[in-house]
């Protein structure tokens, strides 16, 4: 359970302008311009949840992930998390977290992973019984035992994440925070990893907070998506409700034989090719059914596909929308 | 206190994948150490004493504050690259964990290619604690362990605070350099040649003077003073304002971020 309520934090970033005169300047007269990274954002997460984090850079994604795991203090604000404050109570906080950083490893790079892993035993303290037991489960979901006596810098960048998410869970946490944990993989590790995130999820009922640019991530795995920019909460609900909020439109791409078919008042067309013409429609004036069969009345058609848009143009559109 | 020792055995495993590097590096070290050695032979080829300290005085002195150096540098040595491991993420990393911050940036980064040094140090030791004029009886010892164990603590402690500049500036001050690897080379001789002033900053800021000049002199019989014995021990009072400072260093950069 993760409650946080009015957190304010601010950076202080010294501004200078270019050249070699004003940098000797800037030795004695400092320029502080105060950034508001996160501004009295409040949201409330359940045990058991996957949510998505998104927003552009800058956001205060980090700054708001940093402060979860109890490595930044806040301004002010409080933030509760499994009965801790974070930066209070960080080392016996710490035992009930698990942190992906995609870019920042905590594997050791010139020795085998199952090393690795051994000192993370070490470090949590954990069960040797319940060591074997969770080494033996995700290196077999993750399919990491051909792996093990590996040393990281020869693994592949798939390998190697895979190999990080499996270290942050051998300790059994509550919640895990992935921080853009599918960047640079190819597309059957980004399967294999975003399945076994869901499994996890479910199996153990791991709260997942997750941090990503890839839209399809967030699509394929979370139920809840929470939008920041400029340090505010803007939006927070469920995929389909964001889709909603940016357009109510759906589009059929249609394929047909023969003449053009004729548009009624409820459609419009975006896109025309030969035989080939996408139309979008509002369904809360005519459904989908309704569309096509008007236009079977009208010509043969040979495929068609109808689909709401896309996550990565939802997420332009709102990004545009709030001026992120 | 098993886990951190662990660190540093997987350190000593990462750094022997480069064999040859990894034997060079203490091959080098040894060979660096040994001019020291050298330079102090030539210069009493033409003398008989520095001050009021003969040969094996020097030479005595010279091997305690190697063998000081050398343990000191291996532990807190690799805190030079705290800039780097506050900007690669490295400290988020041990923020996570449930473990003390400090001795999870330390233990990995023990360097063992120090051997070299330290190789070297106890060479010098074994070669001039013999012919020495001293007897050595039981206060002896101890004062000489005092000396090896406190001094070692102190350039731990100078490392530590060096490093910790690297919060505030995020590149390592090089002036520091003087108290830790300029300490080694002018501590090779008593601080007392060094003259009056120069005796009462190392006794009294950087209390270097209290592991190397006092004990010394008791040791080599020129003070018969026992507290002279237990000067070490004060230089130990170095660390606290060290690590204070550090983890001050700490605090802020947790207010402030990367």
């Amino acid at each position: 359970m993760i409650e946080v309520n009015h957190l304010v934090k601010e950076y202080h970033i010294s501004k200078r302008q270019s050249g070699l005169k004003n940098a000797f300047k800037a030795l004695f007269v400092h320029d502080d311009t105060v950034v508001r990274a996160l501004n009295d954002v409040s949201f409330k997460i359940d045990d058991g949840e996957i949510v998505g984090y998104i927003g552009p850079n800058g956001a205060g994604k980090s700054t708001t992930i940093k402060t979860l795991c109890g490595i930044l203090t806040p301004d002010s604000g409080s933030c509760l998390v499994n009965g801790y404050v974070p930066w209070k109570d960080r080392r016996a906080y710490v035992k009930d977290i698990g942190v992906v950083f995609g870019q920042r490893s905590q594997l050791w790079w010139d020795v085998p992973i199952i090393d690795s892993f051994d000192l993370i035993k070490d470090i949590y303290s954990i069960d040797t019984s319940e060591y074997k037991k969770n080494l033996d489960e995700l290196s077999q979901l993750l399919n990491l035992c051909e792996i093990m006596k590996t040393p990281t810098r020869n693994l592949s960048l798939g390998q190697r994440m895979k190999c990080e998410i499996a270290a942050s869970l051998l300790h059994n946490p509550r919640i895990l925070f992935l921080d853009e944990p599918t960047i640079g993989l190819d597309a059957v590790s980004k399967l294999a990893v975003r399945d076994f995130i869901k499994r996890i999820n479910k199996e153990k009922n791991t709260t997942v907070i997750l941090t990503t640019h890839d839209m399809q991530d967030i699509e394929a795995l979370t139920e809840r998506v929470m939008l920041i920019g400029k340090g505010e909460i803007l939006l927070d609900g469920s995929m389909n409700e964001l889709k909603r909020k940016v357009s109510d439109k759906k589009k059929i791409i249609v394929k047909y034989k023969g003449n053009r078919p004729e548009i009624c008042d409820w459609m419009s067309v975006d896109e025309e090719k030969e035989n080939e013409i996408t139309i979008s429609f509002c369904p809360k004036t005519i459904s989908a059914s309704d569309c096509i069969t008007y236009l079977l009345k009208q010509v043969e058609i040979v495929d068609l596909e109808v689909f709401d848009i896309s996550a990565d143009e939802m997420v332009a559109k709102l990004y545009e929308e709030y001026h992120i | 206190m098993w886990v951190y020792f662990k660190m540093m055995l997987l350190n000593l495993e990462s750094q022997m994948q480069y064999k040859i590097s990894f034997v060079m590096t203490v091959i080098g070290q040894f060979v660096t150490a040994f001019t020291g050695f050298i330079g102090i032979k030539f210069m009493f080829d033409y003398m008989d004493s520095v001050g009021e300290f003969e040969y094996y005085d020097v030479m005595l002195c010279f091997g305690i504050v190697t063998l000081a150096f050398s343990i000191g540098e291996a532990l807190g040595g690799g805190m030079a690259t705290f800039a780097s491991v506050l900007g690669n993420g490295e400290f988020d990393r041990a923020l996570v964990r449930p473990l003390n911050t400090v001795l999870q940036i330390l233990a990995p980064r023990v360097d063992f290619t120090r051997a070299g040094l330290l190789i070297q140090a106890i060479g010098v030791l074994v070669y001039v604690i013999p012919k020495s004029n001293i007897i050595w009886e039981w206060k002896k010892i101890v004062t000489l362990v005092l000396m090896i164990g406190c001094g070692s603590v102190l350039f731990f402690s100078l490392f530590l605070f060096k490093a910790t500049f690297s919060f505030f500036t995020i590149q390592n001050l090089d002036f520091m350099n003087i108290f830790t690897y300029g300490a080694k080379e002018y501590g090779k001789y008593p601080f007392g040649v060094y003259g009056k002033r120069i005796l009462n900053f190392l006794t009294f800021i950087i209390p270097l003077a209290l592991v190397q000049y006092y004990p010394l002199l008791y040791l080599i019989g020129k003070r018969n003073e026992d507290y002279y014995m237990f000067s070490p021990l004060l230089s130990l009072f170095f660390l606290m304002p060290c690590y204070l400072f550090f983890s001050f260093g700490v605090r802020k950069y947790k207010s402030t971020g990367s």
